[in-house]
């Protein structure tokens, strides 16, 4: 048997596996904003199917559950059609009077259960060990992690089983349709899934981490590669790690783990954010700064090849007033003087600078290109 | 065709028959605004036919209507005689440059090899089979060396030439190619030129929307012009005349001259105070 840290962080790992998965490709089509949408208004779905059967563990609440997120984006989209409010504030309008109705509900008929709004944020995952998977008395581990491995399998299997129709409606919908793939289907197949794989996640980790695991790892993944399964694989490789990062965090800072999990999502993003050796923002200021050092470099080239032999040389080709005549700073001017040292471009003698035959031909490179 | 008032015999039943598109009353409104009204357009195999008109007449939706992207309140479209649903498998696209993300995580041969998904249908993995004719295609609008390059590293032209290698691949006898030449380099410009005459000498026809007048009469074979309405449409030397460009671009002026014309005529458009009219039958 495994002790409940452990249960804790597996369940996390594979609920976030899940998120990340159906998340990537909600990224991908510019509809990450649906995920905050059908992650809220399944909780409608859940109270009425409980108050419908009265029994929490039953399985009709995962599928009013699903059934309503489908319904989200339905409802959603019919309003986008109407053409009389965008996309952003169809889903803006949608998904916070379902999520109402559902607080409202809650809050009136299912006061007695453990179902509050506590729980729909933050889940509990804390407490999800507790809760056994036994049937016929043989303690198979806890429900939580049979309910996100399940999920998890089935995402897998979905996506394995139509990658193609999912990447090819996702990057031209027209197309998909022309050749017959009825985007319209495939759209509603992939948002069943994420809808599925909220209900399951919103059990066990809440409504929060549901959101954050779906955007989070897919858009940190983005930036480091530029192909699709490998987005795939990477997206879940960092959801899985975040939770497990998440959980220590928490424990060492003694906070809600869901909190710290979606702490670690952020963390994760703004890491790749800064990091990603193409697209992130250090890579580019890197890049910025040595485009600037070239042309520098192209720059005092030409000057003192345009003065070296001139009646003002003395003055123009001074290596302490080089600066002066390029408008740039004293502090500048020397790191582009080293450089250019450094790469024989240009000697500094007596006081003044002096091309080398490699510092003439950028010269007469730059000025010919 | 040859004239714009001139109208396709009334009440025989159209079979599209020999035609390799044929366009019947077609009617796109979004909401209560008329997009396309009424269009006529009959298209003979085996020849490149430019759809040109001013911004705003209803160009791509003509596409998009023909290929069911967008519905159409009204009107039939034969493709080879038969409804688009029998005949999708004959019919390829190729969407404006812009219609789709280019920063998809994806490369050229990848979004090549997409074209080949039909013949492949629901779950079957492209494999190499698919591969090859995908690098073939793009070796034919000399885009081979670039296959493996993520999508956002092309340039412009570069990125038309992959849409247009994946219309390839598709291999149909029917294309609808919208603004291909749009914002091209002069390299991608005769890859486009070439492959449509290629495509014309293996008896295929093509539907293009363009926006460059000048070089309608170098590039087509027919042209149709077009303005919410079908102003006229059949071969370059009879139809791509002064009158009936003034007719498609004047806007405004084509509808008042037209109002004094004695047959009832629909309306010109870009002024939201014109009224539009459908065109009256007797």
């Amino acid at each position: 048997m495994m002790s409940p840290q452990v249960e804790i962080q597996l369940i996390a790992a594979v609920t976030a596996a899940a998120c990340s998965l159906v998340g990537t490709f909600l990224v991908l089509r510019r509809m990450a904003m649906l995920s905050d949408a059908i992650s809220h208004s399944i909780l409608l779905g859940i109270v009425v199917a409980f108050l419908a059967v009265g029994d929490l563990a039953s399985p009709w609440l995962i599928l009013g559950a699903a059934a309503t997120g489908v319904l989200t984006v339905a409802l959603v989209e019919t309003l986008h059609r109407t053409r009389l409010v965008k996309e952003d504030a169809a889903i803006g309008l949608v998904f916070p009077a379902l999520f109402s109705l559902g607080v409202i509900l809650l809050a009136r008929h299912a006061g007695a259960v453990h179902l509050d709004t506590d729980v729909v944020l933050l889940g509990e995952l804390a407490f999800a060990p507790f809760d056994r998977f036994a049937p016929g008395g043989a303690d198979l581990g806890p429900r939580a992690l049979w309910i996100a491995g399940g999920v998890l399998l089935l995402d897998a299997a979905a996506l394995a089983l139509f990658f193609k129709e999912l990447k090819l409606a996702t990057f031209d919908a027209g197309l998909a349709a022309t050749l017959g793939f009825a985007p319209t289907l495939i759209h509603y197949g992939l948002m069943s899934l994420v809808s599925v794989t909220a209900v399951a996640s919103f059990d066990a980790v809440g409504l929060v981490l549901v959101v954050a695991l779906m955007v989070g790892p897919p858009a940190a993944a983005h930036l480091l590669t530029d192909r699709l399964p490998r987005l795939l694989g990477l997206a879940v490789l960092m959801g899985a790690a975040s939770a497990v990062g998440g959980y220590w965090l928490a424990r060492w800072l003694d906070v809600s783990i869901a909190g710290a999990m979606a702490a670690t999502v952020g963390l994760v993003f703004l890491l790749a954010l800064l990091l990603a050796p193409q697209r992130g923002l250090v890579a580019a200021a890197r890049r910025r700064a040595s485009q600037r050092l070239e042309f520098a470099l192209a720059m005092l080239a030409i000057h003192v090849a345009q003065h070296e032999c001139g009646p003002d040389a003395g003055d123009e080709c001074r290596a302490d007033r080089v600066h002066l005549h390029l408008h740039w700073e004293p502090g500048f001017a020397e790191v582009v003087l080293r450089a250019a040292e450094q790469r024989r471009l240009l000697r500094r003698e007596g006081g003044l600078v002096r091309l080398d035959e490699a510092g003439r031909d950028l010269a007469r490179g730059a000025l010919t290109r | 065709m040859t004239h714009p008032d001139t109208r396709p015999a009334p009440a025989a039943p159209h079979t599209g028959a020999g035609l390799a598109v044929a366009v019947h009353d077609l009617t796109v409104a979004y909401r209560d605004k008329p997009v396309l009204w009424d269009v006529d357009l009959e298209v003979p195999p085996g020849l490149l036919l430019a759809v040109v008109g001013p911004n705003g007449a209803g160009k791509s939706t003509l596409l998009k209507a023909i290929l069911g992207l967008v519905p159409a309140a009204a009107g039939q479209v034969l493709i080879h005689g038969e409804p688009l649903a029998r005949a999708r498998d004959r019919v390829g696209y190729v969407p404006q440059r812009g219609s789709v993300d280019w920063d998809f995580p994806t490369s050229a041969l990848d979004v090549v090899t997409m074209g080949t998904y039909r013949r492949l249908g629901w779950v079957r993995r492209p494999g190499r089979r698919e591969r090859e004719a995908a690098l073939s295609a793009l070796e034919r609008v000399g885009m081979a060396a670039l296959a493996d390059r993520q999508i956002s590293q092309l340039s412009g032209g570069q990125q038309q030439r992959v849409f247009l290698a994946r219309a390839l691949v598709q291999d149909t006898d029917v294309t609808f190619m919208d603004e291909p030449f749009q914002g091209v380099d002069a390299v991608t410009e005769r890859a486009i030129v070439d492959l449509l005459k290629d495509l014309r000498a293996r008896g295929r026809t093509v539907v293009v929307v363009h926006h460059d007048l000048q070089t309608v009469p170098d590039y087509f074979d027919w042209v149709a012009l077009l303005n919410v309405r079908r102003i006229a449409s059949g071969p370059v030397a009879d139809v791509f005349t002064e009158e009936n460009l003034r007719l498609a671009y004047g806007g405004r002026v084509g509808f008042l001259e037209r109002k004094a014309d004695p047959t009832p005529a629909p309306g010109g458009r870009d002024d939201p105070t014109t009224p539009h009219f459908g065109r009256i039958r007797p």
